[in-house]
């Protein structure tokens, strides 16, 4: 395996939003930490902080207080546009509705985050895009556009996006949500070669507990706060699910 | 951020958007069209009102006499006897600029050809007369002077008065008309001017030695007007000078009395005229230059629906690591491209509009290099101006806000 070096690093980490004048804490004191090669389930239920918690990991937002890590850049002490060239340099997003541009090409879509890194020059931002989406294997597809491609494909061409800018760290953000199970598994196995062959640290936040089982580690979210932080033992291999899903005959 | 880069970024936006963009430019094609049309309607008419009083004789000077008795009755110009003889002989002894120098003395009355009659105006002039106004005889020859130092019963005939009194288009040449009864020998036929600026037919006229004139007509010895002019177009400003000082010493005017006669050049009328086009042409371009802003409005409209429209665009550019300047510029750089690709095929419009006026309505046009490179500018101007709100509203937004925007 790699070697494990502490790429999140999250230190009482609180977060209040003003509502109509009351104060509502959305993130009260989390601390956690995560090493490269893991791959993490958030889990909790909705109101549970958890999409505070990914705006946060995600450099969107900042925190109250408290203290958060990334690589070792201090995501508080930064400023909106240190945010966005950190979120340009460390992080690949990953949405739940693929947020893909509309008539743009899948090679010129996972081109989109090095377009705005001017140390890529255009012909090494063509040649990773090919690299990227060879790895979650659309070369076939590389010039359809998204509405030529299924959920499924659009959320790998996503995920070829978020690949292509070398990321520390993958945000997926209930990136299965819109696709059907089969689909579902596909995406979580591709999730998981890029984890076990190419070593990517992945952060998922889901709701769906069915997902967390093919994660090593699950971190569950209730009322801002940790409520457990365990690691897997009982791991799934997606392929396999797969397997099995098509070995059942339809009906 | 590379500017290459931001230009894809917005080139591939309004590509994605082509009907849109194209409906967004079209106000700005009119509008640099229109632009472009008319001020080269009004710079055309302007061109030509300066054609024209430039075929009058572009170096011409005109001497009047001006009344400068300031109490009791003031006299009409034309009845003001100012400008005699002694003037005339000043002028062409002393004047260093002059050219040639032509005395004008008219009468109208009826002259008559065997059955035809036909009122019109004896002019007395002298043989430099033609060459002050560009004129020339088409046949025969100029009035000497000869003839004005014997007060010759000669004449050169207008075209105007051709037809009149020659109806069936015989001779002219060597004819005798009667004017007031005296009899005329023709001895020159003026060549065509047609109408001057003013709408006056300057064909209807029967030039005569100015002898002739006052001693045989109107019994005078003062002049109504004297033409001058100066040896070229450049000098008429100097020889307007140097006629004022002549004049003055050969009418012994006193310091500080005002001049008993006017001046006027050519150069002059040409600004009177060209001021009053100025007027029309500006106009012209105002009215245009509002349906450039409105287009300019047009812009911005689409610019905000368009920021609306893609805010989950925008959202998703920001996490992936846009800055606000990166939205901003791109915003901005679609307004400056939709607006110059505008003003490119404006001007192509404007110059065919332009054509088309000339060809069908056979008004003068001109189109002149600082009104396409104006309307450019002012594209550009209406791109960055237009834009620069609606790209500063996408630049702002927050991008958790944006990418959860339905």
């Amino acid at each position: 395996m790699y070697m494990s070096k502490i790429i999140v690093d999250i230190k009482d980490l609180k977060r209040t939003f003003s509502v109509g004048g009351e104060t509502v804490k959305a993130l009260d004191g989390v601390n956690f930490s995560i090493a490269t090669g893991e791959f993490v389930t958030i889990m909790g239920s909705s109101g549970s902080g958890k999409t505070t918690l990914l705006n946060i990991l995600g450099c969107l937002d900042k925190p109250t207080s408290g203290e958060y890590l990334l690589d070792g850049n201090n995501v508080g002490k930064l400023s909106k546009n240190e945010l966005a060239v950190l979120r340009n340099r460390k992080i690949g997003f990953v949405f739940q509705s693929y947020n893909l541009l509309a008539r743009t090409s899948a090679i010129e879509n996972v081109e989109l985050p090095l377009m705005y890194n001017s140390s890529v020059s255009a012909k090494e931002r063509r040649e990773r895009a090919i690299e990227a989406l060879a790895q979650v294997k659309l070369s076939n597809r590389m010039y359809h556009l998204p509405s030529e491609l299924s959920g499924g494909q659009q959320q790998r061409v996503a995920i070829a996006r978020a690949l292509i800018n070398d990321p520390v760290m993958i945000l997926a953000d209930e990136a299965t949500g819109n696709l059907d199970s089969k689909t579902s598994y596909e995406i979580m196995s591709l999730i998981q070669d890029l984890n076990t062959l190419h070593g990517k640290t992945i952060v998922f936040v889901t709701h769906e507990p069915d997902i967390a089982l093919f994660s090593s580690r699950t971190i569950t979210l209730k009322d801002g706060k940790i409520i457990k932080d365990l690691e897997n033992k009982d791991l799934r291999d997606a392929k396999e699910v797969l397997k099995n899903l098509e070995a059942i005959p339809a009906e | 951020m590379k500017l290459f880069n931001l230009l894809r970024i917005a080139w591939n936006a309004i590509m994605r958007n082509k009907m849109r963009s194209f409906l967004t430019m079209l106000g700005i094609i009119i509008g640099v069209g229109a632009v472009i049309a008319m001020v080269a309607i009004g710079q055309g008419s302007r061109q030509s009102i300066q054609d024209q009083i430039s075929g009058m004789g572009s170096n011409m000077i005109v001497i009047r006499p001006v009344s400068n008795v300031t109490g009791g009755a003031r006299l009409d110009n034309t009845t003001v006897q100012t400008l005699v003889e002694p003037d005339i002989i000043a002028l062409q002894k002393e004047g260093k600029y002059i050219n040639g120098v032509s005395p004008s003395v008219s009468s109208r009355g009826q002259a008559i050809f065997g059955s035809n009659n036909w009122t019109t105006n004896m002019q007395g002039v002298s043989e430099d007369y033609l060459a002050i106004r560009s004129w020339s005889v088409d046949e025969g020859v100029n009035i000497n002077s000869q003839d004005v130092k014997t007060e010759a019963k000669i004449c050169l005939i207008g075209q105007t008065v051709i037809a009149n009194l020659f109806p069936g288009g015989d001779e002219v040449l060597g004819k005798t008309i009667r004017f007031n009864k005296i009899p005329f020998k023709i001895v020159g036929v003026l060549s065509k001017k047609g109408e001057n600026t003013f709408g006056q037919d300057q064909d209807d006229v029967i030039l005569t030695p100015y002898t002739t004139v006052q001693k045989r007509i109107l019994a005078t010895i003062y002049y109504q007007t004297i033409f001058v002019s100066a040896i070229d177009e450049n000098s008429t400003d100097q020889a307007s000078d140097e006629i004022e000082q002549i004049m003055r010493a050969s009418h012994k005017l006193q310091k500080g009395t005002d001049d008993d006669f006017s001046i006027r050049t050519q150069a002059e009328l040409i600004s009177t005229f060209s001021s009053t086009s100025k007027i029309l042409t500006v106009l012209l371009a105002v009215i245009a230059g509002i349906s450039l802003i409105v287009g300019g409005i047009g812009i911005m409209n689409i610019m905000y629906v368009s920021v609306t429209e893609r805010t989950k665009e925008i959202g998703l550019r920001m996490s992936i690591g846009a800055r606000g300047i990166d939205i901003l510029m791109q915003f901005l750089i679609e307004a400056v491209i939709i607006s110059i690709t505008g003003g490119v095929i404006g001007v192509m419009l404007g110059f065919t509009a332009t054509k088309l006026v000339t060809l069908f309505l056979h008004w003068p046009t001109l189109i002149t290099e600082s009104s396409v490179i104006l309307s450019f500018l002012v594209c550009f101007i209406t791109g960055v101006f237009f834009g620069y709100y609606p790209a500063l509203k996408a630049s702002r937004l927050n991008p958790i806000d944006a990418l959860h925007y339905e």
